[in-house]
């Protein structure tokens, strides 16, 4: 490797002997030390806690008095308050699958279409909810869907002849609030994503499609939702993270996490709560570690099935 | 096919535009709404709700100004948000751009180990590890402090992996041509390659500088003086179960939104090129 001449040897092998002498000029060294900054950061701010969860699942954590209580935490999590934020945050996921897939998808293909003017304006547009806090979203979406009259929602449903709502105090209503706030932010970033899959899909396909006298049903089924798939599970995975760990919508709708009848708490809310507001760091945790286990099944079981799909054709 | 002619309103055309208009309408309203009513008193607002109604004669700047008056943190806040958003995003780029670099272009025994490491803390929530994370921050010292806000994340997967992706696509010469000119190892990333991922510095700093700015749950955790919160922070304490301080809620939430949608409209592309960087590897 040493000695032979520079201009034919590979970057990665040229280094002569001249300047192994200083650590400077080391590719050996070098990479240690660009990568120095994650190792550091990875074990103080993300392995530690990580592994400082699991543990505390399993012990009561008081100031200055800390013991191993075994599974107690979890089987404290077995109460109707916890299951209500499981059952909230996965009636929340569900519905957000259900508006934030199709549609931007839809949405994508008609935006990418020949016929369609005006694209960079359209998805523009409708990128710009997503540039704004979940505060400031919050604050909007609980007046418009506020008790009173005159609010957006009410006017917009008495327009329609129907009674006047109190959007933000009923469990269907409240869901339908939150599952639209996530539509208002989300839908144009899901559409990006879907865009750039679909501008990875070569034209030859569709042109041969032409040829062939392929219907547009035909082409978008068998050309478009087979090569979107790789996105499709991004977005899947993603949408599926984001849904189970919402917190702050809720947070801000209900003036910190106080909903009536706990109606907008979600898994995450009840970690706060516990773990934060009433200081019980260990059923907090094990309310994380919880978490935790169930995005890692749904992800994994999503995959799988997806990847069974895939065996199929 | 191309080469049809088609009629320039053709039924088909009429209708998407109609499709989207509405979208583009369901996207624009709240903020609109928002707006006009950030010109409104707010008792205007708690009498009659978030509505569309324009009378000239409520319209006034006293909720803007209230923002600017020493009885309000809002100017604090906002530099809070500046500073930090700006350290951030700064410190974030220039370790993550070294780190997907430093994965990209060298043979080392760990690579694989540590690119998976990455990844790792892509796929774990980060609601998980908010309580140990504080536990933490209290030993650290770091509650209550800009730092806290920033340090826990500015090796941040996201763009790492982004640089990484980036730098394995830059062509192997520029680093041989440095090489053979004589310069160190560090010295070819940042006179050679800084300037060649130009690019990629541009989408990330955006898109990581939209993220700190908007960011609320952590910041929410380990500021505790009103002194010291970011905007969002700042804003959610306005709301509170024994009365909300709307006037100041309303005009401090749209002038948060205005430099970002500035931002938004001058560098476009770039917004869009990061955030679909998480999916492109598909």
């Amino acid at each position: 490797m040493a000695n032979s001449s520079p201009e034919i040897v590979k970057s990665t092998e040229l280094k002569g002997n001249t300047k192994r002498s200083s650590v400077l000029y080391s590719q050996q060294i070098a990479p240690y030390f660009f990568v120095f900054p994650f190792i550091v950061s990875f074990f103080i701010f993300f392995a530690y806690p990580v592994f400082s969860a699991i543990t505390m699942s399993f012990q009561s954590v008081l100031p200055g008095q800390v013991e191993y209580i075994g599974l107690e935490n979890y089987r404290d999590l077995w109460n109707p308050t916890f299951m209500k934020a499981l059952w909230n945050s996965t009636k929340y996921t569900l519905f957000t699958l259900l508006v934030l897939i199709p549609v931007p998808l839809v949405l994508a293909v008609f935006l990418n279409s020949k016929v369609m003017v005006a694209k960079n304006f359209f998805r523009s547009t409708l990128f710009i909810p997503a540039l704004t806090s979940v505060v400031v979203a919050g604050t909007v979406f609980r007046l418009a869907f506020g008790e009173l009259e005159g609010s957006l929602m009410n006017t917009f449903v008495m327009w329609l002849g129907f009674e006047k709502q109190r959007w933000l105090g009923q469990s269907g209503l409240a869901m339908f609030t939150l599952v639209i706030l996530a539509a208002w932010r989300w839908i144009g970033v899901n559409l990006l994503y879907f865009m750039a899959g679909l501008q990875s899909i070569p034209r030859e396909l569709y042109e041969s499609a032409d040829i062939d006298g392929a219907s547009t049903w035909n082409k978008f089924s068998r050309i478009t939702i087979p090569l979107l798939k790789p996105i499709s599970i991004y977005v899947f995975t993603i949408s599926i993270y984001g849904g189970y760990s919402m917190f702050t919508e809720s947070y801000m709708l209900w003036s910190g996490n106080r909903s009536p009848n706990d109606i907008g708490l979600t898994i995450v809310g009840y970690l706060y709560r516990n773990g934060l507001e009433q200081n019980n760091l260990g059923l907090g945790s094990a309310v994380g570690i919880a978490l935790l286990l169930i995005t890692f099944v749904i992800t994994i079981g999503q995959l799988k099935l997806f990847g069974m799909f895939r065996k199929e054709e | 096919m191309e080469t049809t002619i088609k009629p320039k309103w053709s039924p088909s055309r009429v209708l998407l535009l109609i499709l989207f208009s509405m979208f583009a309408v369901f996207a624009l309203f709240p903020i609109i709404t928002l707006t006009i009513a950030s010109f409104k008193p707010a008792q205007e607002l708690m009498r009659f709700g978030l509505n569309l109604n324009i009378d000239p004669e409520l319209f006034s700047f006293k909720n803007y100004s209230y923002l600017f008056t020493s009885e309000s943190l809002y100017l604090n806040w906002y530099k809070n948000s500046i500073v930090i958003t700006a350290i951030y995003t700064v410190l974030c780029l220039l370790i993550s751009s070294m780190v997907g670099y430093g994965l990209a272009v060298y043979q080392f025994r760990f690579r694989n180990t540590i690119f998976a490491l990455v990844l790792i803390t892509m796929m774990v929530p980060l609601e998980i590890i908010i309580l140990p994370l504080y536990k933490l921050s209290i030993s650290l010292q770091l509650i209550n402090s800009m730092w806290g806000v920033i340090l826990p994340f500015i090796a941040a997967p996201l763009p790492i992996f982004f640089f990484r992706q980036y730098a394995s696509g830059l062509p192997k010469d520029f680093l041989d041509a440095a090489r053979v000119d004589g310069c160190t190892e560090f010295g070819t990333f940042f006179r050679v390659i800084m300037p060649l991922m130009l690019p990629a510095f541009s989408s990330m700093a955006i898109l990581q500088a939209l993220f700190c700015w908007n960011n609320f749950l952590w910041p929410l955790i380990v500021l505790r003086t009103n002194e010291q919160l970011t905007i969002p922070i700042g804003l959610s304490t306005l709301i509170t179960p024994y009365g909300n301080n709307f006037d100041m809620l309303i005009s401090g939430a749209v002038l948060a939104i205005v430099p970002i949608l500035i931002v938004f409209l001058f560098f476009q592309k770039y917004f869009i090129e990061g955030m679909t960087a998480g999916g492109v590897k598909g």
